[in-house]
């Protein structure tokens, strides 16, 4: 049924026609609107045979889903940032128990400094954790990957990340097809789960593991994330048989015919990366790009396949692994090992700053220029910069840096910075 | 509600905010896009096509006007003409129809008792742009509050509707001035 939407709304009533069981809440920006969306429909009775709990951290929030989960009950959580840091320990635990807790992730930036706006750095974070990270493109695709991600959990009894970015698709609203509740119902099966806490039938979960077994117990968790590879594509086909449009998948090529340049994003960036290649294709620049939308696991074969024929990849990514570069252009790189294309990182639209199609227009003709470095960052600030390192070399005492810089802007006029 | 009203007319459309300092009275900006065709690009709109401005005080601010395209649009909340605003001259190039002010926060005051002036804008909007029908725009005040609330912010809405309907029909606009000035509007 189509609607004009919030993003944040949109996930939270599809969330519901999953019939989650237990919801733990812990309102963090930007992913509060789910969590107090999911709460009316509890509490209004529409979302029937669920228990909302409100609890006094993230660190609560996960750990009560993990209690919850091991029950043998669906369970849903959201969080963002900050919040996502504090469950770290408990987001570890969900999948080394391999329990198929759904969580979604409003995608922020990490402070300090402190920042509320968006980039991928948080679910980035915990990308090794063992969760699956499904990024979601539009908010179209936000709405549906949950519904899918409930499914991946539980076959695989695996908790499954849906990455959308904060504020841009959270707090948007957007045309969405909303699915129906007897289509919901049809298509994602009653949970069965693998393991259950149960007093009649007593199991012991969360058993300490020694140096004889743990790789092992390592390596099951790999292969989980290696079968979901293949069950991604599939629960996307299925998907599209039950609610008729493509979401989800491994990754979604675009205007690959012929390309020399392909740039590779994640997330909702390639709307306006498309529009760019879109405008550079008229113009007869060979250029495509791919959206990858399984993070983790990451589908190298997919990748190598899609970046094939390309002499140039250009990854724009929303986060930084300060002191090396880009974590997907590492991944990227990963998929083309062996090969002779150039694969260059672009860091992007940290803690908010705005991805534009003028700028993006720019890189990707410096692209097929060659004249790009093997890391750029978009629309860094080099006059900026360069006050801060010189005040720092003039001077021991040079103070907090995030704040020189803040004075530094404040006493230009806007136009010189 | 703006991007609701176009949904209602069977077109594409796509509404965000740009957050800032979450404190009462800060300047605040929100975006919409209206297409016809399915609307990729999530960047904030930095040349628009018209410019609803809600707080007059804000008209000083640099680069308020920044990007807005040649044949654009500007809708001001004000009780006052243009040129007492002091930007007639300033948005001269223009054309005439393109720049109006129109008392949304006095018609709110009057009509919902609130200075809330947003919905009462929108109406504004609709009949100097011509880009929505005022129906649709009343549509979607009444679908983004289903109560008492919805109803008098539709009654404001299409208050400023006929005014600034009346105003683009019979030039000049400097008679658009009405009730008194509103000086701080709380920001939305």
């Amino acid at each position: 049924m189509w609607k004009q939407i919030e993003g944040s709304r949109a996930i939270a009533e599809t969330v519901a026609m999953c019939r989650p069981q237990v919801i733990c809440a812990y309102p963090i920006t930007p992913q509060t609107h789910i969590v107090e969306g999911l709460g009316e429909l509890v509490k209004s009775g529409e979302l029937a045979g669920c228990e909302f709990l409100n609890v006094e951290s993230e660190f609560g929030a996960l750990s009560v889903a993990i209690g919850a989960s091991a029950t043998g009950v669906r369970t849903y959580t959201a969080t963002a940032s900050q919040g996502l840091l504090f469950m770290a320990e408990a987001v570890y635990n969900a999948a080394g128990l391999g329990l198929p807790i759904v969580m979604t992730i409003g995608n922020r930036a990490i402070g300090a400094p402190i920042n509320i706006w968006n980039d991928h750095s948080d679910s980035m974070s915990m990308r090794d954790s063992g969760w699956i990270q499904l990024f979601a493109e539009t908010n179209q695709e936000a709405t549906d990957l949950h519904i899918q991600a409930f499914r991946l959990a539980e076959e695989l009894s695996c908790p499954v990340m849906v990455c959308v970015d904060g504020f841009i698709l959270t707090h948007a609203y957007d045309r969405i097809d909303l699915p129906l509740q007897h289509q919901v119902d049809a298509w994602l099966p009653r949970f069965e789960p693998r393991q259950v806490l149960d007093p009649a039938e007593p199991v012991s979960i969360g058993a300490m593991v020694g140096p004889d077994a743990f790789t092992e117990v390592r390596y099951l968790a790999h292969n989980k994330q290696l079968q979901a590879l293949e069950r991604i594509p599939e629960i996307s086909g299925e998907f599209y048989e039950m609610f008729g449009r493509e979401s989800g998948g491994l990754l979604r090529p675009y205007r690959l015919d012929g390309a020399e340049i392909v740039v590779v994003a994640l997330g909702s960036v390639n709307g306006t990366i498309q529009e760019a290649i879109d405008e550079l294709r008229d113009q007869g620049v060979l250029i495509g790009s791919i959206s990858i939308c399984s993070y983790r696991p990451f589908p190298l074969e997919a990748v190598c396949r899609a970046l094939m024929n390309a002499k140039r990849v250009v990854v724009v990514e929303k986060s930084l692994s300060v002191g090396l570069g880009g974590m997907l252009a590492t991944d990227v790189q990963m998929a083309l090992a062996g090969r002779r294309q150039k694969v260059f990182t672009v860091i992007a639209g940290l803690g908010g700053r705005p991805i534009t199609k003028a700028s993006l227009l720019k890189l990707f003709r410096q692209a097929k220029a060659d004249a790009l470095e093997s890391v750029t960052f978009l629309d860094l600030n080099w006059n900026v910069i360069n006050r801060q390192l010189a005040r720092e070399n003039a001077t021991r005492r040079s103070g907090p840096a995030a704040e020189s810089i803040l004075k530094d802007l404040a006493t230009l006029p806007t136009k010189m910075v | 509600m703006l991007s609701i009203a176009a949904f209602l007319e069977g077109r594409h459309a796509q509404a965000f905010p740009s957050f800032g300092s979450e404190r009462m009275g800060a300047p605040v900006m929100a975006f919409c896009r209206i297409s016809d065709r399915p609307i990729r690009s999530r960047e904030p709109v930095t040349q628009p096509d018209a410019l609803i401005i809600q707080d007059p005080t804000l008209l000083n601010q640099a680069g308020l006007f920044e990007g807005l395209q040649p044949e654009g649009y500007v809708l001001i909340n004000s009780a006052r003409s243009l040129d007492q605003l002091g930007v007639a001259s300033f948005l001269k190039s223009l054309p005439q129809d393109h720049v109006l002010t129109v008392p949304a926060t006095e018609l709110a005051l009057r009509y919902i008792g609130k200075p809330l002036p947003n919905s009462t804008l929108l109406g504004g909007f609709a009949a100097m742009t011509g880009e929505l029908r005022l129906a649709s725009v009343l549509a979607a005040i009444r679908q983004k509050f289903p109560s008492k609330i919805g109803e008098t912010n539709a009654a404001a809405a299409e208050a400023a509707f006929e005014q600034v309907k009346q105003a683009v029909a019979q030039p000049p606009l400097e008679h658009l001035c009405a009730i008194r000035e509103e000086t701080h509007v709380e920001a939305d």
